[in-house]
C-alpha cells in the first residue's frame, strides 16, 4: 500500500473537476459553501479583497482557524502558504489539509524560489499566467494548477487573459514539429519533458482551474467555456449581498456552463455583487499576479 | 477509458440527457455536491427508476456512496439514490494524506491483480443477501460489490490503464 503518490495527489484534483472551490474565513462560511455544493473550500484568514483593502503582510492562517474549518465540513479543505515558505507548508501538512495553495495572494517569502513540492506528502496547487509558468510549477511538483487572474478585484479580465494564454499556447505547441519543441521549451523556460508531454497529449498533465476575479454565475460559466476544469471563487461570494444564493447560483452555472437558459435563471435576483475594482485603475505595485517566478 | 474500449460516451447533467444512455456511471467527486445537484435538477428519481427497471449503474467512490442504502459519516439528510443493499462509510481511510494505491486480487476480473487508487475513499459495509462482494482489502474491508446490474467501487479504475473493471461493467 503506497500513500501520497503522484497518482493520489493529482487524482484528488481529478475528482474536483467541474466544480467550484470557495474561499472561506470561518467554519460557518465553510458550512454555507458545502451546503451550496462547493467541491472544496479554501481556508484563509482574510479574503483577497480584504487583503487589498487592509494592506500589510498576508501570511498563512492561524492553525486554530484552519482546524475549525476542517472539523466543520466533510469536503476537502485547502489552505494557502506564502510562495517559497517551506515551513508554512510543513505546518499546513501537519494540520492535515487536503491541498496546499502556494499562493501569490499572500506576500511572497522568497523572491527567487518556489517550494520544492516533491518533498511533501500533501499535494500542492499553484497559480500560472502562461504555459511556461504552469510547467515550471508542475516541474516543482504541483499536482493541480489554477490560472491566476487578479484576486480580490471582482474583475474577470485577468482571469480571461491568463486562461486564454494557457489554452492558446497549448494549441500552438500541439501543432509543432518535434524538432521545434527544444527551442520552445527554452523560450518559455519550461522543462523539456513536460513540454513534450503537453505537445503529445494536447493538454496539461494536471487539472487546471480558473481563479482571480470571478464574481458572477456568468463569469464562472465564461471560464468553463474557455476550457478550464473548474473555478475558484474568492471574495466574490462572501463579499456579495446574498452569499448563500450567489454560492448556489455559481455552482449551478459552473455545472451547466453551456446552458444559457439555466445561467439566466440562476442569475436572477442575486442582490449586490461584490463592489469590485477595475484592474486598469490599480497601480502596478498592487497587482498580485506578477508574484511568482 | 470507455472511448478507448470503443464505447460511445455522453454526459448526463439533466433528466433529458438520461434518455440517450443505456448504462450510467456516477463518477468520483464530492457526494454532497453531486447529490445536491441531482435533487436540484430532478435526476434522483429518474435515475432510481431506470436502475430499478434494469439499467446497469456503476458508482465509483462518491458514486458508490450515492448508491448505498445508507451513508455512514455523511452529512445529515444528504440526498442519495439508496439503490444497493449496502452501507457506505464516507472518508473511511481519513483525509487526503491517507489516500493510497494498492494491488488487489479481484476474482471476477481474472488472476492478475488489479492496481487500484483510493482517494479520500469510502468503504462498503453490511452487505445484504443480494449483494455479491467483489473485492476486499487485506484487512477484509469491502471495496467493490455488485447487486444484479448495480456495481459499486471505492477505488478509481479510470485513473489507471487497467480496463477490466470497465469491461466487467459493460457485460452486466
Amino acid at each position: 500500500m503506497d500513500k501520497s503518490t503522484w497518482t493520489t495527489k493529482a487524482g484528488l484534483a481529478q475528482m474536483l473537476k467541474g466544480g467550484v472551490i470557495m474561499d472561506v474565513v470561518t467554519p460557518e462560511q465553510a458550512r454555507i459553501a458545502e451546503e451550496a455544493g462547493a467541491v472544496a473550500v479554501m481556508a484563509l484568514e482574510r479574503v483577497p479583497a480584504d487583503i487589498r483593502a487592509q494592506g500589510g503582510v498576508a501570511r498563512m492562517s492561524d492553525p486554530d482557524m484552519i482546524q475549525g474549518i476542517i472539523e466543520a465540513v466533510t469536503i476537502p479543505v485547502m489552505a494557502k502558504a506564502r510562495i517559497g515558505h517551506i515551513v508554512e507548508a510543513q505546518v499546513l501538512e501537519s494540520l492535515g489539509v487536503d491541498y496546499i495553495d502556494e499562493s501569490e495572494v499572500l506576500t511572497p517569502a522568497d523572491e527567487e524560489h518556489h517550494i520544492n513540492k516533491h518533498r511533501y506528502k500533501v499535494p500542492f496547487i499553484c497559480g500560472c499566467r502562461n504555459l511556461g509558468e504552469a510547467l515550471r510549477r508542475i516541474g516543482e511538483g504541483a499536482a493541480m494548477l489554477r490560472t491566476k487572474g487578479e484576486a480580490g478585484t471582482g474583475d474577470v479580465v485577468e482571469a480571461v487573459r491568463h486562461a486564454r494564454t494557457v489554452m492558446a499556447e497549448i494549441r500552438r505547441l500541439s501543432s509543432m514539429d518535434e524538432d521545434e519543441l527544444f527551442t520552445y521549451a527554452k523560450s518559455i523556460q519550461a522543462p523539456y519533458e513536460l513540454v513534450r508531454s503537453v505537445a503529445e497529449n494536447r493538454k496539461l498533465p494536471v487539472v487546471n482551474f480558473a481563479a482571480g476575479g470571478i464574481a458572477t454565475p456568468a463569469d464562472a460559466a465564461l471560464m468553463m467555456q474557455l476550457g478550464v476544469d473548474g473555478v475558484f471563487v474568492g471574495s466574490g461570494i462572501f463579499k456579495s449581498g446574498d452569499p448563500v444564493k450567489r454560492a448556489r447560483a455559481i455552482v449551478q452555472a459552473t455545472t451547466h456552463y453551456n446552458e444559457p437558459d439555466i445561467i439566466a435563471e440562476v442569475s436572477r435576483g442575486l442582490g449586490e455583487a461584490m463592489v469590485g475594482i477595475n484592474i486598469s485603475s490599480l497601480p502596478a505595485g498592487q497587482l498580485m499576479a506578477g508574484r511568482g517566478w | 477509458m470507455l472511448e478507448r474500449i470503443g464505447v460511445a460516451v455522453t454526459e448526463v447533467r439533466q433528466p433529458k440527457h438520461l434518455a440517450h444512455v443505456e448504462r450510467l456511471i456516477i463518477p468520483g467527486g464530492e457526494s454532497t455536491t453531486i447529490g445536491r445537484l441531482m435533487v436540484l435538477y430532478e435526476l434522483l428519481e429518474p435515475i432510481r427508476a431506470r436502475a430499478q427497471a434494469g439499467m446497469p449503474l456503476w458508482g465509483t467512490c462518491a458514486g458508490a456512496i450515492l448508491m448505498a442504502r445508507q451513508i455512514a459519516d455523511g452529512k445529515p439528510g444528504q440526498p442519495a439514490l439508496e439503490l444497493m443493499d449496502i452501507v457506505a462509510r464516507r472518508n473511511a481511510f481519513g483525509r487526503q494524506l491517507d489516500s493510497f494505491e494498492a494491488d488487489l486480487l479481484i476474482d471476477a476480473l481474472g488472476d492478475a491483480p488489479m492496481h487500484t487508487v483510493f482517494i479520500r475513499a469510502p468503504i462498503l459495509e453490511q452487505p445484504g443477501p443480494a449483494v455479491e462482494v467483489l473485492a476486499v482489502l487485506d484487512d477484509g474491508r469491502i471495496v467493490a460489490a455488485r447487486q444484479n446490474r448495480l456495481l459499486a467501487s471505492s477505488f478509481h479504475p479510470e485513473l489507471t490503464d487497467d480496463d477490466r473493471m470497465h469491461r466487467f461493467f459493460l457485460e452486466l
